[in-house]
């Protein structure tokens, strides 16, 4: 598909996207690192949102200020932000949600200038009504913090509408992992990851199109599916972020297919519709509360194990990988009662523990290649 | 041994050493018991808010102080190579997995932690606690309570104090529920009272050693905060921290010193080195430096200025989200420059603990604020509080010796 070539290039380089928009634009760019991120507050305060991964560049200048055993999410984004790669940055938004973060903030405050800077204290724990309420509390503040920071007032009329545009994209992102689920070839698992990742990036508005282009010429294109290779094992792969958009390929040539996820930068950032009935902000915060939770956050002590079961099932998938960020506390705390759960409905998985660098490619696909022969055995 | 009868060294030994071990024995022996006296286990973070259970009569048991018994006896990394077994990553924190394994195992100092009826998780410390609980909450199948205490970065904001009030609230009820009666609100008038009593006691202790020299180091500190941990809002921790400041206080007027020659005071970081705390407290001994003061064991007392002792439950929501790990960098800098002034120290020593990500991350910058205002030298020592696969002897052996030829020059040149 054309577009996926425009697309590729965007998520190549996130950062130079963004400051040629700023420039050309001359839209306000916040930057944001979690999927509780209220994208539509900023996006209706007329910012942009853009969700910030880390160049993966050289760890030179985060070393003053983190030790090693901290992830290397946070710490190539500490990096870009010292090194003056995100100046252009009109502020900076800090969901509460891991120890690190939290500390990411604190040192961003101390020692990024450019910009300014909020923490939205989210609470930790999802599944009780005083913690909803304050949830709703906390997301007013946002609202009133960023409104004075960008001197601009934002209304519920604002609100509804980026709702509504935020919907949309949503419910396209869902249709296509929809469509991929009965027929994998529509889009490759690369495409679906550049697909998703721009969603994050780019102006939600050109976003917005060329995501129904897509789904557009998939809807076309269903059909002509080619029946033998719907055989291939399913995979689903599970984690926060997927650093390694290789692992798509890596699959896919040794003939299986990532058919759905679990991951922060893949369905629970589109996961569920925000009503567009009602006080904004409120129907902002039940969309969080209805979420697929993050490890993160607290619902009840089962709640992701029954996830991906679920996940499993509607994607028909034949095992899992999970795809873990080393250092990354909440997930790898989470694995071992997920690969439990996994185990008892015989269900085979893989972790994978990666560092937001060039990985070990070899070495990856081998364990891949492995991982699929016991497959295939079952 | 000839070393048990050197007067000198028989002289330094603080008398209530003994004491405090014999009501920690007592303590584990009865928590153990509990299920003979129908009693209720709660297992509870370090941070958490333990009053409500001691005036239900619950018997709280930290998962916490028996990893830093595991630590201290050395069993750390067995256990913690169970957990890895288990699935669980080296490099989560080191109480969690030697906790998690322990479990099953019923390995560790004392084979293992009484089963808990409910677990109680305040996420004043860390993040880890809560998936800590979870995990235990599925094991043990039993009922969890998570008093959510948001971070204060650079405020504890309206909506939060509002929060945390209401779960205090439901707090009480989910207590009064597992136990099925009603909470006596004389009682836990009495054990509030009692609370902020054995904590400015505890910070009256950790206050004796601005004297030169100072009666107790932080490695003492380390072992005496067990009771301001576990037992704080029973009468035995008020009368036992009396007698430990009336100890105090005597060598102070003796002039006996934690070490026999103090000349150099510095100022601890984070978590103890729980397997190494004798050959660090040695080492720093042996080049005349004695710890006089910790960020850690006054974090039981850091928060006193939030509580009104006659307003317990009222105030409790404050004092538990203020504690010292859960502010900003900024604030934490502050307070151990507050440290550093009030101590008289000359250098600041840092553990850069990795299994403890909230305190951690941030020390240096922290460091580089304390260089910045008071042109003070530090160390960072690189290990864990826990697991001694962390830790090399050989390096922090020569750093600790470079740093105080460091800290010596510096005071000559003055
Ligand atoms: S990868 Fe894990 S540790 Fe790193 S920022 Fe995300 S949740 Fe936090
Ligand atoms: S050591 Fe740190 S991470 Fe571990 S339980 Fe304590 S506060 Fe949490």
């Amino acid at each position: 598909m054309k577009q996926m070539k425009e697309l590729a290039g965007i998520t190549g380089n996130p950062i130079a996207y963004a400051r040629r928009l700023q420039e050309t634009s001359g839209k306000k760019i916040i930057g944001y690192m979690c999927s509780y991120a209220p994208e539509e507050i900023i996006h209706a305060a007329g910012a942009h949102p853009l969700r910030l991964f880390g160049s993966g560049r050289n760890i030179l200048l985060a070393d003053s200020h983190l030790q090693s055993y901290c992830c290397s999410l946070v710490r190539g984004v500490l990096e870009d932000a010292l090194a003056g790669n995100l100046n252009y940055l009109t502020g900076m938004i800090f969901p509460h949600t891991c120890d690190t973060v939290q500390r990411l903030s604190d040192i961003w405050r101390l020692n990024v200038p450019e910009g300014f800077h909020l923490d939205i204290v989210l609470p930790v724990k999802l599944d009780t009504a005083d913690a909803c309420q304050y949830l709703i509390d906390v997301l007013h503040r946002f609202r009133d913090d960023l409104g004075k920071a960008l001197q601009t007032k934002i209304s519920d009329d604002d609100l509804r509408k980026s709702i509504t545009l935020y919907n949309n994209i949503r419910n396209n992102l869902q249709k296509v992992y929809e469509l991929r689920k009965s027929n994998p070839d529509l889009l490759s698992g690369r495409d679906v990851y550049a697909l998703v990742k721009a969603a994050m990036i780019m102006d939600r508005e050109s976003y917005l199109t060329i995501l129904q282009a897509v789904v557009g010429e998939m809807q076309k294109a269903t059909g002509t599916a080619d029946n033998k290779k719907n055989r291939r094992k399913r995979l689903i792969l599970s984690g926060g972020i997927c650093s390694q958009p290789d692992i798509y390929s890596l699959v896919e040539d040794v003939g299986a297919h990532i058919a759905g996820d679990d991951l922060c930068t893949g369905s629970r950032y589109f996961a569920g519709q925000i009503s567009v009935n009602g006080d904004p902000i409120t129907a902002i915060a039940e969309r969080y509360v209805k979420r697929v939770v993050c490890p993160a956050k607290h619902m009840g002590n089962r709640s992701r194990a029954e996830n991906l079961l679920h996940l499993v099932k509607d994607c028909h998938a034949d095992g899992v990988i999970f795809m873990l960020l080393k250092f990354c506390d909440p997930h790898a705390f989470d694995y071992p009662y997920l690969k439990k759960a996994l185990d008892k409905e015989g269900l085979p998985c893989l972790l994978l523990e990666v560092e937001d660098q060039p990985q070990a490619q070899e070495q990856m696909k081998t364990r891949i290649e492995a991982f699929l022969e016991t497959l295939k055995t079952l | 041994m000839a070393e048990g009868k050197d007067p000198e060294k028989e002289k330094r030994k603080i008398k209530s050493v003994k004491k405090m071990k014999a009501i920690m024995t007592k303590y584990y022996k009865k928590a153990k018991l509990a299920w003979l006296t129908r009693k209720k286990i709660a297992w509870i973070t370090s941070g958490g808010p333990v009053e409500p259970l001691i005036a239900m009569n619950i018997i709280p048991v930290y998962p916490e102080n028996h990893g830093a018994m595991i630590g201290a006896s050395k069993m750390g990394v067995d256990l913690c190579q169970k957990a890895e077994a288990m699935g669980y990553s080296s490099d989560l924190c080191s109480y969690a997995r030697s906790d998690i394994s322990c479990a099953p195992a019923k390995g560790g100092p004392i084979g293992g932690l009484p089963k808990p009826n409910m677990l109680i998780c305040c996420n004043n410390i860390c993040g880890t606690v809560l998936k800590w609980y979870e995990v235990q909450a599925r094991y043990f199948n039993v009922p969890l309570f998570i008093l959510d205490t948001p971070f204060c970065h650079t405020q504890f904001t309206q909506e939060a104090r509002q929060y945390v009030k209401k779960q205090v609230e439901e707090y009480i009820l989910f207590l009064e529920k597992v136990c099925k009666k009603k909470m006596d609100h004389d009682r836990m008038k009495e054990v509030g009272r009692l609370s902020v009593e054995a904590q400015r006691l505890w910070q009256a202790v950790l206050d004796t050693a601005q004297n030169r020299p100072a009666p107790l180091s932080a490695f003492d500190a380390f072992f005496h905060l067990a009771l301001i941990v576990t037992l704080r809002g029973t009468r035995q921790a008020v009368d036992y921290y009396q007698e430990l400041l009336a100890e105090m206080k005597q060598r102070v007027a003796d002039g006996i010193g934690a070490i026999p020659n103090e000349k150099h005071r510095l100022l601890w970081d984070n978590l103890p080195i729980w397997y190494r705390t004798r050959w660090l407290s040695q080492k720093f001994a042996a080049a005349d430096a004695c710890l006089v003061a910790d960020t850690y064991t006054s974090a039981w007392c850091g928060a006193l200025q939030y509580i009104d002792e006659n307003n317990f439950l009222e105030s409790m929501a404050e004092g538990y989200s203020r504690i010292y790990l859960n502010i900003g960098i900024d604030e934490m800098a502050r307070q151990v420059i507050q440290m550093i002034d009030k101590y008289k120290a000359d250098g600041l020593v840092m553990h850069s603990n990795r299994s403890c990500k909230p305190y951690s991350f941030g020390q240096l910058d922290i460091q580089r604020i304390v260089r910045e205002e008071r042109g003070l030298p530090s160390l960072m020592i690189e290990a864990d509080m826990v697991d001694e696969r962390f830790f090399s002897e050989s390096q922090i052996d020569t750093r600790i010796d470079a740093f105080m030829e460091v800290v010596r020059e510096r005071k000559s040149g003055i």
